[in-house]
């Protein structure tokens, strides 16, 4: 067991990253997909607006990148505290 | 050859895949009969969760709703995708950190209560029963079409396989089986649609196809599907006609629903590491979007293919002679999904053709959304052999999810309600064998509700997500994240989350599915424009709200309480946590 104090500011930087990332995820997929898609209506793409690409394609791939960076964020952070197992 | 001969051969070699792959890893010990030994590599890992996951829903039914509500249907798109960022990051990590076999086994322990235990099991039966009987019904419906069996017979084959893999193999055998499965579903699916974008597109890659412009207008695809189906009275397919709100909530629901569902959770006990556990969720998503991401391409090419062989000369000419649909080669696949009763044409104005557009009373054709996938090679005029490989991969997607439910509910029976509760002596074969025949049962229970299904099969998977956001996700998060949450929280937020949820959908879809006895329906809902199933998320947050004012209000959570949380906190010691 790693002591209390690094195992606490592991904790607060892992809260940290994954509130950031949360942002992302929700403007890549309600925000652009939904929310804002009336004001990225004048970028066209194929045929319709970037709103539509992000509902049926964007999130998806932003998705994928905000995974894998967080897992190579944390087994970073998991070796800076040495917390890794 | 003929195509049933095809069909038949192409269906067969897969499932003698499926059974032999069972069979070789059949499973010795409880570990290993839950969690593989703990054994499975990340990659292996993703695929079969990507098996998992993407049922009969994903396969053979979103492309048709995608194909007719254009982009309204990327709630479900987003929705079944984003819920991975939710597991990767808020779940996945901690839970193989504790190192037990099921959810409900971690909710018993973090709120140090039977009951809270007991609550969650019956969460978890309720949202995967209702999840497996419409994947049950898919089963039937793909063998009676390319099997040529009726839909009674289609179901019970479909009842032998699942029963054999899932009850000789236990986890192990599903995994790998399940890696199988999700090879023979993607083939399955993207060949097809690479054939078909390359018609149409010149594109070989669905979803770059999809933006391309279209070889005999000239003009990028989706302008010319929106001028299309425009010139026949629909809406565009661009355009947004649901509402903002429960676009909205519809999205949130499938999203906290997929991180809620104990079968695709339980997957993330079977990696080595925690480590591993975060990047499982991210090889899932990759093996799950090569899918997902190709699907729209699917959908709206299958439109154009459909307006097309109604309107050979281009909507603005008459439409196809009947006498064409009767016999001409091209037009086949009319004839073969007629016989199913889910495709349907009259001629009512007696005009001799067959007119298809958006009004009543002159529409000519009528055509079930959940075709599209199944028909589409057909309509598109591909080989036999591309359309024997789709009935494959439609069977194996609901086949794969079909077990891996199942595994779920068996082990929630046998080990959170046998083991820990009726009989905590239960020798090691004898749990084997309860788990074995609760699976029996869950087969038998959504076999016959598979034959006299309770609403369309996408209503019921609905629900499933709906009952699983309100309910596990919640708790589990809370669990996690709070160390304040105690056992009376706990279980009031669940059952809160549960019954408002359930109240919610029988108020639309009848209680218990008796139609006649519904107060509101979807076109007209209760509240807002808020759907039965968008309401899920709602559901959610009663049930954080419950539990954070009862938790307030009782007994603090106990000093070795909050220890256990600090420790699923962090990595370090993951590997002592596994030995039982």
């Amino acid at each position: 067991m790693a002591d209390k104090s690094s195992s606490n500011a592991y904790w607060k930087a892992n809260i940290r990253t994954i509130q950031l990332f949360l942002v992302i995820w929700f403007v890549a997929s309600f925000g652009f997909g939904i929310l804002l898609r009336p004001m990225l209506a004048g970028i066209k793409i194929g045929g319709t607006d970037l709103g539509f690409w992000f509902a049926q394609q964007g999130a998806v791939l932003v998705f994928l990148v905000l995974i894998f960076t967080y897992a190579w964020r944390m087994n970073k952070l998991d070796r800076e505290h040495g917390v890794e197992e | 050859m003929d195509q049933f001969t095809l069909n038949l051969l192409v269906v067969g070699a897969t499932f003698v895949l499926y059974i032999g792959i069972a069979i070789w890893a059949r499973a010795g010990s409880t570990a290993e009969f839950y969690a593989a030994g703990r054994g499975v590599h990340p990659v292996l890992n993703g695929m079969a969760t990507g098996a998992d996951w993407m049922s009969a829903a994903s396969f053979i039914s979103m492309a048709g709703i995608i194909a007719f509500s254009g982009y309204d249907a990327s709630t479900y798109l987003m929705g079944w995708t984003g819920g991975y960022v939710l597991l990767a990051m808020l779940l996945a990590p901690y839970l193989r950190k504790f190192g037990k076999f099921t959810v409900p086994e971690f909710i018993g322990d973090r709120f140090y209560s039977q009951t809270a235990r007991t609550v969650a099991v019956i969460c978890l039966i309720i949202a995967s029963i209702t999840y497996v009987i419409g994947q049950m019904t898919g089963v039937g419906v793909a063998f009676s079409r390319f099997l040529e069996v009726d839909n009674t017979t289609g179901l019970f084959i479909g009842a032998a396989i699942v029963f054999l893999y899932a009850v000789l193999g236990g986890m192990k055998g599903i995994t790998y089986t399940q890696v199988a499965q999700y090879v023979v579903l993607i083939i399955a699916y993207t060949i097809p649609a690479i054939f078909i974008s390359l018609q149409l597109t010149g594109n070989p890659i669905p979803a770059l196809g999809l933006f391309s412009n279209d070889v005999n207008t000239g003009a990028p695809i989706l302008a010319t599907l929106n001028d299309t189906v425009e010139a026949l009275g629909f809406k565009s397919y661009t355009g947004q006609h649901d509402t903002t709100l429960n676009m909205f909530l519809f999205t949130m629901t499938l999203m906290i629903g997929t991180a809620g569902l104990p079968h695709v959770i339980v997957r993330f006990f079977t990696v080595p590491t925690v480590a591993d556990a975060r990047s499982s969720a991210g090889w899932a998503l990759v093996f799950i979007s090569l899918l997902y991401l190709t699907a729209p391409a699917v959908g709206a090419m299958a439109r154009l293919n459909l307006i097309n062989t109604f309107y050979p000369e281009g909507v603005s000419q008459p439409a196809v002679e009947l006498s064409q649909i009767e016999t001409a080669p091209q037009n086949l696949w009319v004839r073969n999904w007629e016989k199913t009763g889910l495709l349907t044409i009259a001629d009512k104005n007696g005009d001799g053709r067959i007119e298809y557009n958006a009004n009543k009373d002159t529409n000519e054709l009528d055509v079930n959304r959940d075709i599209i996938t199944l028909a589409n090679p057909e309509i598109a005029n591909l080989p036999g052999w591309v359309i024997a490989l789709v009935a494959a991969g439609g069977l194996a997607a609901a086949l794969s999810t079909a077990a891996g439910l199942l595994m779920a509910i068996s082990s929630a029976v046998s080990h959170d309600l046998i083991k820990s509760q009726i009989n905590p002596n239960i020798s090691e074969k004898g749990e084997l064998l309860a788990a074995r025949i609760s699976m029996a049962v869950a087969i038998a229970v959504a076999t016959y509700l598979g034959l006299n299904p309770p609403g369309f099969a996408a209503q019921t998977v609905a629900l499933a997500f709906g009952l699983a956001a309100s309910s596990i996700f919640p708790a589990l998060m809370m669990g996690i994240f709070s160390k304040k949450i105690n056992n009376t929280g706990a279980v009031a937020g669940m059952l809160v989350g549960l019954t408002t949820t359930l109240v919610y959908i029988f108020l639309h879809k009848g209680w218990f599915f008796v139609a006649d006895t519904a107060s509101f329906s979807d076109a007209n809902p209760m509240i807002l424009s808020i759907k039965s199933t968008s309401f899920g998320v709602i559901g959610a947050v009663l049930n954080f709200i419950t539990a954070f004012i009862v938790s307030g209000a009782t007994k603090g959570t106990p000093e070795e309480i909050q220890e256990l949380v600090e420790s699923i906190r962090v990595p370090k010691g993951a590997g002592a946590a596994t030995d039982h």
